[in-house]
């Protein structure tokens, strides 16, 4: 029979931060293989579409920043609350709230000027999420509520209620199906670059994670909220006011994933339909853990899996492989580099007896 | 309004109960027994996507409905297996393995239907399970119709509340289990295997979730959707806490769950003019409004979320 002993080491030097999630990414690749092969691809032709397909052409490299642009909040925003030990599983919610109150707004600004239009926009759609996110904050620290279990549930809440106003009050006049009336023209994001659709929600999500890098280490409050995350029960007695520190952290949160509604709703589709997000805020989980919970290792986690998520439609036209393979290869991704942290703290022998 | 008292429209609702509660009385059964050997497993939604679609998928090839359970329920064991190793064996975070499992699982059971039927206009059917009217019982006039004109797996799922019952509380077995899940510490010292008791409960109770989800592609429809679990394993995980880790309680939280599922299909059904969403958009909220007031007596396992490994005894 086959043991595994585990056993604390030593702290890692620096570099295997940086090194782990690149050899977990090259692990999973390497696994992606299983599926890609199952399903009758070739499997140097699908590799090459795969990057191809994300950073082959000028259009395609743009639009790698445009999926892009979603995860990196919605991946700040778990990453953010992780930190703290706030479990919130509930961007997705959060980032429909943010997309809801961007389309209430929206569509009634006309006349406002676009520079007044959008920062109100913006800020009320952060608020939205944010306060999305306080109601389980309150219930954990208030009245001992798990907050995986709660974050969860409210995602479904938000999806009913959007519903109901997609099916009720929003629905465009007129129409049948569940979406709302297109937003005015000042509350589109500017584009940014011709010919592609490189917006200024990209611009956010870039100074999205230098502030949360700022708030993280130059801050007493990000100071806090690392010491809540790291032992409650410690930080309470040092004096930090716990209930407070989590409070904020789930309104930052919240906010964050809020963004990535806000921009998909006023650059991309323009009007709000019930598939807005295609689980943005659950695959935020994901490359929060792959980025492990740092801003910039988000960054780059986050273009990681816009690259494989661009790229799938390309491997796919062209191999056949169907493109839920971006999907699998996310869940492979997780797994692997859980398992890869884990080497980062404890050791592992495999003893046979 | 009259219709609504109607004994036909009152059948028809006990009936749709019992259905609708069918998936979250595996699951949650299934997550008891995780649960009460201390591991939570948030792997439940993504292993009931892979029991919904493997268990159609071998019906549709093989024509065998209970083929398609039998594998259904072998994929959620595979799966739960897969949680065992990494949230038992390697002791990982219990909320992070179990979200990565559901993750995974999920993009695997659309990667596969993928595969193996392409893109169809017209979505791949299988002929389903029938309802079976149970003799004498059925004949019991109001209750008797709804209740026991099911499917065959509803009364399988309702003979399993009170087995797992009597498993966790009047067997030697179920004592092993909680003790797991109590104080690994003390388990392990009487020498029960605290990694392998966990590891058998993840299992079983992945068939239970497998199980769970392909009720909905087998009996309760016939065909399967991407969204199909919709959410149903995440209240099977509310379920389990409402219900305070008993069988019993936590059974009827998944009927209390069926009925307005079902009420709101029937008031549908009459042409009442309620927003679907506003109606399933009720049990969440309800179930929420339930953790806040269980949450203040709640007797959850003491171990649950902690990994054990003998090394850090004591610690």
């Amino acid at each position: 029979m086959i043991r595994l002993r585990i056993a604390k080491r030593k702290p890692l030097p620096p570099w295997a931060r940086v090194i782990i999630p690149v050899m977990a990414i090259v692990v999973t690749l390497i696994l992606s293989a299983i599926p890609i092969l199952l399903a009758g691809g070739q499997l140097w032709r699908s590799y090459f579409y795969l990057f191809y397909g994300a950073l082959g052409t000028r259009f395609n490299l743009l639009e790698t920043f445009v999926k892009g642009s979603p995860l990196i909040l919605t991946g700040l925003a778990v990453a953010f609350a992780f930190r703290a030990k706030f479990w919130n599983i509930g961007a997705e919610g959060q980032l429909l709230a943010g997309a809801l109150m961007a389309t209430v707004l929206g569509v009634h600004l006309g006349g406002v000027p676009r520079p007044f239009a959008l920062p109100i926009i913006i800020t009320a759609g952060f608020l939205a999420g944010g306060v999305w996110a306080v109601i389980p904050a309150v219930l954990k620290t208030k009245l001992n509520v798990d907050d995986v279990v709660s974050t969860l549930l409210l995602n479904y809440v938000m999806w009913h209620i959007m519903g109901a106003l997609l099916f009720g009050p929003l629905q465009q006049p007129g129409s049948s199906w569940p979406r709302s009336a297109a937003i005015v023209e000042a509350a589109r994001y500017p584009m940014l670059l011709p010919r592609s659709r490189f917006h200024m929600g990209i611009i956010i999500s870039f100074i999205a994670v230098f502030i949360i890098w700022i708030i993280n280490n130059k801050t007493t409050f990000g100071y806090r909220s690392k010491a809540v995350g790291v032992n409650i029960r410690a930080a309470h007695f040092g004096g930090i006011n716990t209930t407070a520190v989590i409070v904020w952290t789930a309104l930052i949160s919240g906010g964050l994933a809020a963004l990535a509604g806000v921009g998909e709703l006023c650059a991309i589709q323009y009007r709000l339909i019930m598939d807005i997000s295609p689980g943005y805020g659950y695959t935020g989980i994901v490359i929060a853990m792959l980025g492990n919970l740092h801003p910039v290792g988000v960054l780059f986690s986050a273009l990681f899996f816009s690259v494989i998520i661009v790229g799938a439609q390309t491997m796919s036209r062209m191999t056949g492989v169907p493109t839920y393979i971006a999907e699998v290869i996310q869940g492979m991704a997780l797994m692997v580099m859980l398992v890869f942290l884990l080497f980062t703290e404890y050791r592992i022998r495999v003893m046979r007896k | 309004m009259a219709q609504l008292f109607d004994i036909a429209f009152l059948s028809g609702l006990i009936g749709a109960t019992m259905r609708m509660a069918t998936p979250i009385i595996y699951a949650t059964l299934g997550e008891i027994l995780a649960e009460r050997a201390g591991v939570l497993n948030l792997g439940i939604e993504g292993i009931m996507l892979m029991g919904a679609m493997t268990g159609f998928l071998v019906t549709f090839s093989s024509g065998s409905l209970w083929l398609g359970v039998v594998a259904a329920a072998g994929v959620g064991m595979l799966l739960g297996l897969l949680m065992a190793f990494l949230s038992v064996h390697l002791g990982l975070s219990q909320h992070v393995s179990g979200l990565g499992i559901t993750l995974f699982a999920t993009g695997l059971a659309m990667f596969v239907y993928r595969l193996h039927f392409g893109s169809p206009t017209v979505p791949p059917i299988i002929h389903p399970f029938s309802q079976i009217s149970l003799p004498f019982f059925s004949g019991i006039p109001l209750i008797g119709p709804g209740l026991f004109t099911q499917y065959s797996l509803t009364y399988f799922a309702w003979l399993l509340i009170p087995a797992l019952s009597i498993l966790l509380y009047k067997t030697n077995i179920g004592l092993k289990i909680r003790t797991v899940g109590e104080n690994p510490v003390v388990a392990d010292t009487v020498g029960v295997n605290v990694l392998l008791t966990r590891t058998l409960c993840l299992v079983v109770g992945g068939a239970f979730m497998g199980i769970g989800g392909a009720f909905l592609t087998l009996a309760h429809q016939n065909m399967f959707l991407i969204d199909v679990i919709g959410g149903r394993g995440w209240v099977a995980i509310a379920m389990v806490i409402f219900g305070n880790w008993d069988p019993f309680k936590g059974a009827l939280g998944a009927l209390i769950f069926g009925f307005l599922d079902g009420l709101q299909l029937r008031l549908q059904g009459l042409g009442i003019a309620v927003s679907f969403h506003i109606f399933l958009m009720i049990p969440y909220l309800l179930t929420i409004v339930a953790l806040i007031s269980v949450s203040r007596k709640a007797s959850i396992p003491a171990a649950l979320l902690k990994p054990y490994r003998r090394e850090e005894k004591g610690g």
